[in-house]
């Protein structure tokens, strides 16, 4: 019994791990082949895994959109147009609706957001152990195809917003403006050490919530989806027991499965949507 | 799970998707549903153009008919009331050709009638010399009785 929980957890240890490149112990380069080994290598390591999976992904959707504006037409659309045309003006009402400034940047920022996130999402339903499976008989010890499971991938995009937000915040109100408003309220320049403290704590708060919501709730289903996913991996001969729980596997896969489709897509639209909001409280004068 | 460069490289790589997004994606796109947009409201504006012209000329052929009618009522009234004029006319010349038929009539009574008292004006005389000269059983001479001639002549009338 203690040897099937052990396997349990490194089932579950494995999946969680991600493929990554850097400086091993022995002094080459190379990939980890172990969780501690991943951890030695320190910030100078690249999840392989991540990088491609969201670089592919990104580009393929890019690559979409590209083909569908490059041959649009003014006539009737169809097919991967219609598909496109309807994304963009999802998009753009959406960025109306909350964003009321006037900046160029804001609808192609959202839409690359939103189906960007979306796809690395989507990625969550395919089954959790083929891609893993089909790497180890490559010869690659792991391998997570969910990016938005990998805080890097959250953190990284939440703090492209960041910037993007202290950009346009010190150059809508200027410099002094930005830090009037950081140091100034809510109790006036006598308590500028609170005031820095609390509206600190606000700016930070934005891209560490943004990119914690996203990790944390695809984390949460990718675990869960791992958890189902061991029931089965119980199977002991055909008896009632293995039956019932091999059957409840599937079940409960396709249950949470067909429930994280409205996550997958939620988490994409809150995410695109607090950009826009945050960048919309950067381009206001006043809060 | 770790924190690594990967964040760096997800960072870089946002940037350059939402570079291309704003470059090759969205104004393209953006432009042609703008452009549709355009189309549609220039379409609508067109067939409440025509709608609206359909509306005069319906009107305008409405009120050339009614025109048309009021005309040709004018044109029989005027047909009628010019018949009845020559109708009128031909009346009067044929009442002034009767009269006139009448009088050279009259007249030619008249002249018959003054013919006739001339001739018997003229036979009156020798009448009365016969009757006379009958009885009174001999010859009268005309010139003696000239004057009582004249005078017996001058009675007829």
């Amino acid at each position: 019994m203690s040897s099937e929980a052990h396997t349990s957890a490194e089932y579950i240890k494995h999946h969680l791990q991600n493929l990554t490149y850097g400086h091993l112990p022995n002094g080459s380069w190379g990939v980890a082949h172990t969780p501690e080994e991943a951890k030695a290598m320190g910030f100078w390591a690249i999840n392989l895994d991540t990088f491609l999976m969201s670089l592919l992904l990104g580009a393929v959707i890019m690559f979409v959109f590209h083909r569908a504006a490059k041959s649009i037409s003014t006539g009737t659309p169809s097919g991967l147009q219609n598909f496109c045309e309807w994304a963009i003006e999802f998009i753009d009402t959406s960025v109306r609706g909350s964003f009321s400034a006037k900046n160029d940047m804001i609808a192609p920022l959202a839409l690359t957001i939103f189906f960007w996130v979306f796809a690395m999402n989507l990625m969550d339903l395919l089954p959790i152990d083929y891609v893993p499976l089909l790497m180890h008989e490559l010869g690659i010890p792991y391998f997570k195809i969910v990016p938005s499971t990998d805080p890097n991938a959250t953190f990284g995009m939440a703090i492209g917003v960041f910037l993007l937000v202290l950009y346009y915040s010190v150059k809508m109100k200027g410099l002094g403006g930005f830090v009037g408003e950081l140091t100034l309220q809510p109790f006036g320049k006598w308590g500028m050490p609170v005031n820095l403290l609390l509206e600190g704590v606000n700016l930070i708060a934005k891209p560490i919530s943004l990119a914690l919501r996203l990790f944390g709730n695809m984390y949460a289903g990718e675990m869960i989806f791992i958890l189902i996913a061991l029931m089965g991996g119980t199977w002991a001969g055909l008896s009632l027991g293995s039956s019932t729980l091999y059957g409840s596997q599937i079940l409960l896969s396709l249950g949470w499965a067909i429930f994280h489709i409205l996550i997958v897509t939620l988490q994409a639209f809150i995410f695109m949507t607090l950009t826009v909001v945050y960048m919309d409280m950067a381009h206001q004068e006043h809060h | 799970m770790n924190i690594n460069a990967t964040l760096l490289a997800q960072t870089i790589m946002f940037a350059l998707f939402v570079w291309f997004c704003m470059k090759f994606v969205w104004p393209p796109i953006m432009a042609a549903l703008e452009q549709r947009k355009k189309h549609i409201a220039d379409g609508l504006a067109d067939a409440e153009r025509a709608k609206h012209d359909l509306e005069l000329a319906a009107k305008r052929s409405a009120e050339i008919l009614r025109e048309a009618k009021e005309k040709v009522g004018e044109i029989v009234a005027n047909g009628e009331k010019r018949a009845s004029e020559i109708v009128e006319t031909a009346k009067a010349q044929a009442k002034v050709e009767g009269d006139r038929i009448i009088a050279g009539a009259k007249a030619e009574i008249d002249q018959e009638v003054f013919r006739a008292k001339e001739q018997l004006r003229t036979q009156v005389s020798s009448i009365a010399l016969a009757g006379a000269s009958k009885i009174l059983g001999r010859e009268i001479d005309a010139k003696t009785h000239s004057d009582l001639l004249d005078k017996l002549v001058a009675e007829i009338k």
